[in-house]
């Protein structure tokens, strides 16, 4: 065995007497020059609209790096007068560049604006160890859309420690929400290192060894959305000053056309060198701006869910279109007046409260079981599941990050409240006309009228249609999710929800764009709010044949729909379809962006 | 108190001087390697490694104490008591341990972090050479074979999983034991294909191994007409040849995950990894070369101060040695650990149980396979695998393990007369 160690350490001693005392290759390299690591940036991928308009662009900024080892022999004081720092924070500042490496480079001042940089540039060489490198951050040239695109920030030092990140360095950036975070491996591009010589003076020798380990930088992949950006402004001009959504969908293809979330904020804020302070302001901001109403936000869906009620009993064979129910205000209050339900076009043309109560009772308490809670138990999870075939109660799979789900209550969160046998119809018939244990974002909404437009299925909305020089797109958002009530049921449904709109008597009369031949079909409701006034919704597709857009229209505390969300919808409707407001309803405009929807009786 | 003075009489003052001196150098080598001469800080510094180093020193010496004063024969009756324990942390730390550097192998207590893995080392060495004791490896008794190879593979099974896959090839050494206590040479040629054909499969496409397999068979066939009577046998093996080379290939693409996968790949060929691991073999080429024959001289190298190469203090350290201290030094070090090795050696030898003779060579393998392995990867010789240089290598676990693993044997030789007396 002593033998086995004895070739080894003669093998060393020989090779190192070769590398260390025969070759002299190794020593010019140590003696002459060093080798530096340049890392390029990628050009993070840009964004455009449907239109091929510009939503997210790189702007150059300049970091001022430090890297400690070669600090030498600098003139603090001047240092600090020169960039206009304290000298405590240059002190501190070095300390934490030490703290992070001695040889990588450090952040020291970041994003200089390209005057500050110019200032700085010839001072520079005074200061070895301290240079300047430039990054892109991201630009838009348009001021809107902030919810959907989101934006990037500095990766933090507990995600640099894991493993998914070990393409990240300290003072990289990635998108932390929305677009930027859902599409970062395409946007993000691949760095590259180019190794140099450099001489002990600094100056450049060259590529090391040819070149032979350098890598270039890879430019991220460009996205196409589905927005329209002229849409998008149009909606956010409207909802200025308000709280609420709108969500514009193309049914064919889950395009979305139009994300507005307001309160809304300028996505410039979170760039550049203020991104902290102002992602703190916005944050601290009661209107609470960064909310992402669209996705975020839930309400019980209201009057709107009738159609699904109507879709499920039609599926169900409880009811025919011919089926009429008395409007029996004994079961659950309805508006006044109203003419005799005596079909289904009626009832949803007038949203009558005791038609659909009648409608969903016929649909949960079939018969399946001589027992009556347990024939509600099977009648209320057949119907759930119907329901959940449209997309509710769980994520539609958006591309953006944190949707949340919605809720639709289950046998199985009544028995938790109630027991097995502690509860029956009556204590969930709210539910019958959208109000109750239900949740639905605004997105979810939308895609309900895409759902119907397209009579029967949706394609899963989303933001991105187009990735790289290809425009690909990608195939999650290509497959028909069909819903469990087939084709055929939409048709009375859809002739309901045109009645809505055509009718002098029909709440959304004042979304009527027939003398422009359009027809819009759609539903209003109302999303009662304990804590002020009412929520209005309006939720419809146009035009009834070959739908173009579907849209959901939420303004909080806005009361009736008929008088705010359904003429804003039929705005953003007639924009879309016609590129321009025609000159009778541009009072609407003023209406709505005046948004005193109770000062005045319409 | 009469023990003392047995200790003190008794004790291989060789093994220690040289360990004593073994320390020293590392310690200052670890200095120099973090020194920065525009700071200037201190040796006793504790802020940076040479300070902590220090530490670990001072308490490797309790340990020390600690070892020599317990009864030198629990060492062998509770060999498999503490190879139970090891084991049983080794399964905690894969569970429980927060992930640090994409690998669970790190308990955390408070400020101090320790690496089981480490002590694995001297806890099978202990339970291989307390089985060893039992049996006779010379006669070919399968059933004791697999067990003897279960206690050796179990840790580094273990420690593969938690991704430190330096640490659990370390474990191949104790063939090198094996060896010494009449292993058919047999298993260690087997054992040697095995991980040809294992490499191979990584760095060959499978289709053209297979061909090659399948050529070389054919020739052997070919050239020696007598392998046609054992047919039988000849296609036997050449199954099993090939379904081991689909089996790693299906193992290291299915199974593992991309950054195992590349870890492995990396292993194999640094040059698949310029950035990586190539990048540090070039710098700690140039580190080691710029030394001349003399060296730059304490504190003066230029190359291997701070993070350059990554692991400056602990895996690297033979860098900072190499160039600070040129051929001489290197050979200098190369001669402590000849030194130390043969002394080891003939420890193992001049033990009077087989339990003591076989834990020599267990000891005198790992720290073998380290020097070979480190030092081996800093010179371009072996794949980067990041294990440290035995008692240089900044690292408190290391050092610790090294010394433990090294003062149960001087406490077990400490003793050997009283062996004589028991059998
Ligand atoms: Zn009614």
């Amino acid at each position: 065995m002593q033998t086995i160690f004895f070739v080894v350490a003669a093998v060393f001693a020989i090779k190192l007497f070769f590398i260390q005392v025969l070759n002299t290759e190794y020593k010019h390299a140590a003696d002459a020059n060093t080798i530096k690591r340049v890392v390029e940036y990628p050009f993070r991928g840009l964004i455009y609209d449907r239109e091929g308009k510009l939503l997210v662009q790189n702007m150059p900024v300049y970091d001022l790096m430090v890297v400690p080892k070669e600090i030498k022999n600098i003139d603090t004081l001047r240092f600090c007068q020169l960039f206009n720092i304290p000298l405590d924070e240059f002190r501190l500042k070095i300390k934490t560049a030490k703290a992070y490496s001695y040889v990588k480079p450090s952040p020291f001042l970041q994003k200089l604006s390209p005057e500050e940089f110019a200032a700085l540039q010839d001072n520079l060489v005074e200061f070895p160890g301290f240079y300047i490198n430039a990054r892109n951050v991201r630009g838009y040239p348009h001021q809107s859309l902030a919810h959907a695109l989101g934006y990037i920030g500095e990766v933090s030092p507990q995600k640099l420690e894991q493993p998914e990140y070990a393409a990240y360095a300290a003072g990289d950036y990635l998108g932390v929400s929305g677009i930027e975070h859902e599409y970062e491996k395409i946007l993000m591009g691949k760095k590259g290192v180019k190794y140099r010589m450099v001489n002990v003076r600094g100056i450049d020798k060259g590529p090391f060894k040819e070149g032979q380990y350098d890598t270039t930088a890879v430019a991220g992949q460009d996205l196409v959305s589905s927005i329209d950006l002229e849409l998008q402004q149009y909606g956010e001009r409207m909802l200025k000053g308000k709280r609420g959504s709108i969500v514009a969908i193309e049914p064919n293809t889950g395009e979305i056309l139009a994300f507005i979330s307001a309160p809304f904020y300028d996505p410039n804020l979170l760039t550049g060198k203020e991104l902290g302070k102002n992602y703190l302001s916005l944050l601290r901001d009661p209107e609470k701006p960064l909310y992402n109403r669209p996705i975020k936000a839930t309400y019980p869906p209201g009057s709107v869910f009738k159609l699904v009620q109507a879709l499920i009993a039609l599926e169900e064979g409880v009811i025919t279109p011919q089926t009429g129910y008395p409007c029996n205000q004994s079961l659950v209050k309805c508006a006044h007046g109203h003419p005799y339900p005596s079909n289904l076009k009626i009832a949803i043309e007038n949203s009558c409260n005791p038609y659909f109560y009648q409608v969903f009772r016929a649909v949960v308490n079939q018969g399946r079981s001589r027992n009556i809670y347990q024939d509600t138990h099977l009648g209320l999870d057949k119907w759930r599941d119907h329901v959940l075939s449209f997309g509710f109660a769980d994520n539609l799979g958006v591309d953006l990050p944190y949707e949340n789900m919605g809720i639709i209550a289950s046998s199985r969160y009544y028995d938790k409240l109630y027991g097995k046998t502690g509860w029956k119809y009556p204590t969930f018939y709210s539910m019958s006309i959208g109000q109750g244990e239900t949740g639905v974002t605004p997105l979810q909404m939308a895609n309900l009228m895409a759902t119907i437009a397209n009579r029967g299925y949706y394609i899963t909305p989303h933001l991105i249609r187009g990735i790289g020089p290809q425009q690909q797109p990608l195939p999650d958002y290509q497959k028909k999710n069909f819903t469990s009530v087939a084709s055929r049921h939409y048709e009375p449904v859809i002739e309901g929800m045109a009645e809505v709109v055509a009718s002098r008597r029909g709440t959304g009369w004042w979304a009527n764009l027939s003398h422009l031949g359009i027809d819009i079909c759609g539903k209003t409701g109302t999303v009662q709010n304990p804590h002020g006034k009412d929520h209005a919704v309006f939720a419809a597709f146009a035009p009834r044949v070959n739908p173009k857009i579907a849209i959901a229209v939420y303004i909080e505390n806005a009361g009736f729909g008929s008088i705010s969300s359904a003429p804003l919808a039929s705005l953003m409707i007639e924009k879309y379809l016609t590129g321009t407001i025609s000159k009778p309803r541009q009072r609407w405009e003023g209406w709505i962006e005046n948004g005193e929807f109770y000062k005045s009786k319409h | 108190m009469e023990r003392a003075p047995k200790i003190s009489r008794n004790i291989d003052w060789i093994t220690v001087a040289i360990y004593a001196a073994m320390l020293l150098l590392g310690w200052i080598n670890v200095y120099a390697a973090v020194y920065s001469p525009d700071l200037k800080q201190s040796i006793f510094d504790f802020s940076i490694n040479s300070g902590k180093q220090l530490i670990w020193i001072g308490t490797a010496v309790i340990i020390i104490i600690v070892l020599l004063v317990i009864d030198y024969k629990a060492y062998e009756s509770l060999a498999y008591v503490v190879y139970g324990f090891i084991i049983l942390l080794l399964i905690f730390t894969l569970i429980f341990a927060r992930p640090i550097a994409g690998s669970r192998s790190w308990l955390e207590f408070g400020a101090i972090r320790i690496q089981p893995a480490e002590f694995a080392k001297f806890a099978t060495a202990l339970a291989v050479s307390k089985f060893m004791s039992t049996i006779n490896l010379r006669q070919q008794n399968w059933k004791e074979h697999a067990i003897l190879a279960g206690i050796t593979l179990l840790p580094p099974f273990l420690i593969l999983l938690s991704n430190e896959t330096g640490s659990a090839l370390v474990f191949g050494a104790f063939l090198l034991a094996f060896f010494r206590e009449g292993m058919s040479p047999l298993i260690l040629i087997l054992g040697s294909i095995f991980v040809a054909i294992f490499i191979l499969t990584l760095l060959v496409p499978k289709l053209y191994f297979v061909i090659a397999i399948t050529l070389l068979f054919g020739l052997a066939i070919w050239s020696n007409r007598r392998l046609l009577r054992k047919i039988t046998s000849v296609v036997l093996i050449y199954a099993a040849v090939v379904g081991m080379v689909f089996s790693v290939d299906f193992f290291v693409n299915n199974i593992l995950q991309q950054h195992q996968q590349n870890r492995i790949k990396a292993l194999i060929n640094p040059e698949a990894d310029p950035l990586g691991f190539g990048w540090n073999v070039t710098q700690s080429k140039i580190a080691i070369g710029s030394g001349g024959l003399y060296g730059k001289g304490f504190l003066e190298g230029t190359q291997t101060k701070f993070d350059f190469v990554p692991e400056q203090s602990t895996d690297f350290i033979f860098c900072t040695i190499g160039e600070e201290h040129g051929w001489i030094g290197s050979l200098v070090l190369i001669g402590l650990f000849m030194a130390l090795l043969s002394r080891i050696i003939f420890i193992a030898e001049r033990q009077k149980t087989v339990f003591g003779r076989s834990y020599g060579y267990c000891v005198a393998s790992i720290i073998f396979f380290h020097f070979l392995v480190n030092i081996g990867m800093t010179i371009g010789l072996a794949p980067v695998v990041g294990i440290p240089l035995p008692f240089f290598s900044y690292g408190g676990s290391s050092l610790w393990s090294f010394t433990i693993l090294l003062f149960i044997l001087l406490a077990l030789d400490t003793h050997r007369k009283q062996d004589l007396t028991r059998a």
